[in-house]
């Protein structure tokens, strides 16, 4: 008996060294599954960041600019829809063979053109139409620099490369380098960013225009995925009997929670636009899309937070005469409100960063105007984001990396207020 | 009026019939209240009720017909040359017309008679909008003034407003069951049309996917082949690199932050790792064909393989990553879940910790990490964004991971992006493949989530 007993605490010994190093092992493969995790996080951003933080300047060209009264206003009328009309970017042109007399020969005079963005006409238009009184006279005039340009000035271009691959050529770089001799180049906020719609020149395209139908197309969620995701949670929680057809109610909300949302878009297509006539590109579809999208995860928070509110108050309303809806809408929804809502924004942040079924139901087109209402045929921000990284141009990449930036802050405040509102009411009954 | 500004002056007739009824309430009990059956904002709401939803409704039957029966009429009238085009034609002049309308530019000459066809469209759309106007208005205050008339001391208002709130209440959950119908019927009805063209066996069994169709009959390189096997292949070869990423990770993180972590790492780690679920995933698409592609691209290089810029491996890659928390935090849950005494009873018996969870939790816990795991897999095959921006468009039938393959969600999303005619088998093709999406990630659901709640039961 002590001879067995001694035969297995030995064998226990010898295996031990063996199973605790088994157990340390383990443990560092659950740390470094977490850090891994952390690193593919920082990576991400960091790569983002990275590209991206760049485009929030942008590289400016002053050019010297002689306003030929004979081409902009040869009557001397001074009335601004006369002085709109004429051409700008001849004199922008005119200014750079100016500024350059050594260029000759069509293919370098085009080249020429293109240090200064083919939006530095409507920058000279703006100015002139606002001073009439430098008509004749030479002005100083700070335009935005063509794209390419703007990457060198950022460094994006490797200058030692040979030229043939290379986007910018010698010569450009010869013109650019002339520029920042004389002064002539600076870095500036790019405020156009924030304020233009798209276009196809990196250096005029904006995400307002996108942010805009993001606004529109979230409003429309917001109002009809709110009520509509609060009365089912209502129905569901507090009236509906226990029978089959709430079962069949609960199981499709579950299963709609996980349907891929491209599958949503179809829908969308194939109900809103095709069958119901709807217009394509419109906020308001996206939103209608995005609603049936969202709707069960609001409608699953609600449930929730509906569930904690302990039965005590309802019996205690119930008990002071309360009707069965008095008791819910004046005593369990605004107890269950914090909740609800917390969920809300979490629907909204998860429908802000969807594309997938936006891009079925043509919300993906090349929009320049800023829309004005949910109408408006309009893109939204991840699709934006989309439609950028498609984009060949080099600048088109800090520009998309921006953008996605901006995107990511909107829904990090978003979760925060979830986050904020959930632990200022959090209530434990 | 537009019918903003109706709905509008709705609003504002509704609130106002809010006031009228409550102060009938109050007259017909001299101001007595107490005497009344409900309370006295239950008579406002009733009026208001009355005086909103018929008009509402009314408004938006009107607003649906209203379009198609103008274009009938229009058309009835257009000149006899016009009228006997074949539809298709007819629809473009329709178009046209509508445009004039609008005041858009139209793609033909301006017609005379399209001249006065536009403008019929525009006088019938007038006579139309000042008779909503006008019924709408009538409607509201008559169902207004009616319902302020039967309010009596014994009315049972509150009865009446809430059994409408409840029809509401009721109405609002049944839309999760007409969105299924409708996601069945739209995605069913174009596929069955689908399958009129090209029959389900050559779409389910085909191997060669080209859906251009020859638009002429001489056009080379155009068969319009739908064979679906190599984008199941593509999606699964994507979603089995993804899952290689995902499972081990985050069954592993979900393990160390349940089983070893402390409550500051937890604290920490966790809301970090839960970020990844939050970024959309035309980020993660963006990272993917920025960053990784081009990465694998370089250092297989490095090593003389050659590896396409748009790799089902990138692809995969980023993929799992997005799903990582997803895995990691439903295996929290059912970690969780496991009793205590079943841990204590393991390390009891001299267990270690690694020992305890490989014996004990894992095995108890597997139905629900094997749910978490299938909801996991049906949420990638779904994923739409990394695969249109980091994966191919070429139907590859290949299992060499560094190739570029297609999916179904790709092809769904390039078959119906732009230009489109809706009747051409191009365009079906999309919704047959959105009905076989649905489908399978439908049979992976109800089962992940049979399997899931079938687990927690157990230890309920």
């Amino acid at each position: 008996m002590a001879n067995s007993h001694k035969y297995t605490t030995h064998i226990v010994r010898a295996g031990l060294e063996k199973r605790y190093k088994k157990e340390a092992r383990f443990r560092r493969m659950g740390l470094a599954a977490i850090i891994m995790g952390l690193i593919f996080l920082s990576m991400l951003f960091i790569s983002i960041i990275g590209n991206g933080y760049t485009a929030f300047w942008q590289t400016f060209v002053q050019l010297e600019i002689h306003l030929d009264a004979s081409v902009i206003d040869p009557e001397r009328t001074r009335d601004p829809e006369i002085i709109s009309a004429a051409d700008f970017g001849g004199i922008v042109k005119k200014s750079l063979r100016d500024m350059y007399p050594e260029v000759s020969g069509r293919r370098d005079k085009r080249t020429l053109y293109r240090l200064v963005s083919s939006g530095a006409s409507y920058y000279l238009q703006d100015y002139v139409v606002a001073n009439p009184e430098q008509i004749g006279s030479t002005i100083q005039l700070w335009v935005p620099a063509d794209d390419d340009v703007d990457m060198l000035m950022k460094g994006h271009f490797d200058r030692d490369k040979p030229e043939a691959e290379r986007r910018i050529k010698d010569n450009q770089i010869a013109w650019v380098d002339k520029l920042v001799d004389q002064g002539r180049v600076e870095s500036r906020f790019n405020k156009t960013f924030f304020t233009a719609g798209d276009s196809r020149e990196p250096e005029l395209a904006g995400i307002w225009g996108a942010a805009t139908g993001s606004f529109f197309t979230l409003v429309v969620t917001l109002l009809l995925a709110f009520p509509l995701g609060v009365a089912t949670a209502v129905y569901l929680e507090e009236f509906a009997p226990q029978n089959k057809w709430t079962d069949l109610i609960e199981v499709n909300i579950n299963n709609l929670a996980a349907v891929p949302s491209i599958v949503f878009g179809l829908l969308g297509l194939a109900v809103f636009i095709n069958f119901f006539g709807m217009p394509r590109s419109a906020p308001l579809v996206g939103g209608m899309v995005l609603t049936l999208m969202t709707l069960p995860t609001i409608i699953i928070a609600s449930r929730a937070a509906l569930k904690s509110v302990p039965p005590s108050i309802r019996e205690a309303a119930l008990g002071i005469g309360a009707s069965k809806m008095q008791m819910v809408f004046h005593h369990v929804l605004p107890l269950a409100m914090p909740g609800m809502l917390t969920g809300t924004i979490i629907g909204m942040a998860q429908a802000l960063g969807e594309s997938a079924p936006l891009l079925m139901i043509g919300m993906v087109a090349f929009i320049v105007d800023i829309p004005t209402s949910a109408m408006d045929p309009s893109t939204v921000l991840p699709v934006q984001i989309y439609l950028w990284a498609d984009s060949p141009e080099r600048a088109f990449v800090e520009r998309t990396s921006a953008a996605i930036m901006v995107l990511l802050m909107f829904l990090i405040t978003m979760n925060a207020l979830a986050v904020l509102l959930r632990k200022k009411f959090e209530r434990r009954w | 009026m537009s019918a903003i500004a109706l709905i509008f002056t709705l609003a504002l007739l509704a609130v106002f019939s809010y006031w009228l009824g409550r102060k009938r309430s109050f007259a017909v009990v001299n101001g007595e209240a107490w005497k009344l059956h409900s309370l006295p904002s239950y008579y406002g709401f009733y009026t208001a009720i009355w005086c909103g939803i018929p008009a509402l409704f009314v408004l938006a039957i009107w607003m649906f017909f209203e379009s198609s029966i103008i274009t009938h009429l229009v058309v009835a009238g257009l000149p006899e040359d016009i009228r006997s085009l074949t539809p298709d034609r007819l629809n473009l002049v329709v178009n046209d017309i509508k445009n004039l309308v609008t005041g858009n530019i139209v793609s033909a000459e301006v017609d005379p008679s399209m001249r006065a066809a536009a403008d019929h469209y525009i006088h019938l759309s007038n006579i139309s909008r000042a008779a909503l106007t006008v019924l709408v208005l009538v409607l509201a205050i008559a169902g207004a003034l009616l319902s302020m008339r039967t309010i009596r001391r014994e009315k049972r208002a509150r009865n009446a407003v809430e059994s409408i709130v409840k029809i509401f209440l009721i109405a609002s959950s049944t839309i999760a069951i007409f969105t299924t119908i409708g996601i069945v019927l739209s995605v069913l009805f174009e596929a069955i049309r689908f399958f009129e063209t090209v029959p389900l066996t050559s779409f389910l069994f085909g191997l060669e996917w080209s859906p251009q169709m020859a638009i002429r009959e001489d056009q080379v390189g155009s068969s319009g082949a739908f064979g679906a096997i190599p984008l199941f292949a593509g999606t699964l070869l994507i979603s089995f690199i993804a899952m290689l990423v995902a499972v081990p990770i985050g069954l592993m993180s979900a393990i160390y932050l349940a089983e070893y972590a402390g409550k500051k790492v937890r604290a920490v780690a966790k809301p970090l790792l839960e970020i990844l679920a939050g970024i959309p995933t035309v980020v993660y698409g963006f990272f993917a064909a920025l960053t990784v592609a081009p990465f694998i691209r370089d250092s297989g290089g490095l090593i003389g393989l050659d590896v396409s810029s748009e790799s089902a491996l990138a692809a995969g890659l980023v993929m799992g990553i997005m799903i990582i928390p997803f895995v990691s935090s439903l295996s929290d849950d059912v970690i969780n879940a496991v009793p205590q005494a079943m841990r204590d009873g393991s390390e009891g018996l001299g267990a270690t910790k690694s020992e305890t969870i490989k014996r004990v939790i894992i095995p108890a816990a597997l139905p629900g990490i094997v749910g978490g795991i299938l909801l996991a897999v049906s949420r990638a095959i779904g994923e739409t964004m990394i695969v249109v921006m980091a994966a191919g468009l070429s139907a590859n039938l290949t299992a060499n991971p560094l190739e570029a393959v297609t999916t179904v969600t790709v092809q769904i999303v390039t078959l119906l992006v732009g230009d489109q005619e809706f009747d051409s088998p191009k365009t079906l093709a999309a919704f047959a493949l959105g009905l076989l999406l649905f489908v399978v990630t439908l049979i992976l659901n109800v089962i992940a989530l049979h399997v899931v709640r079938k687990y927690r039961e157990q230890y309920e």
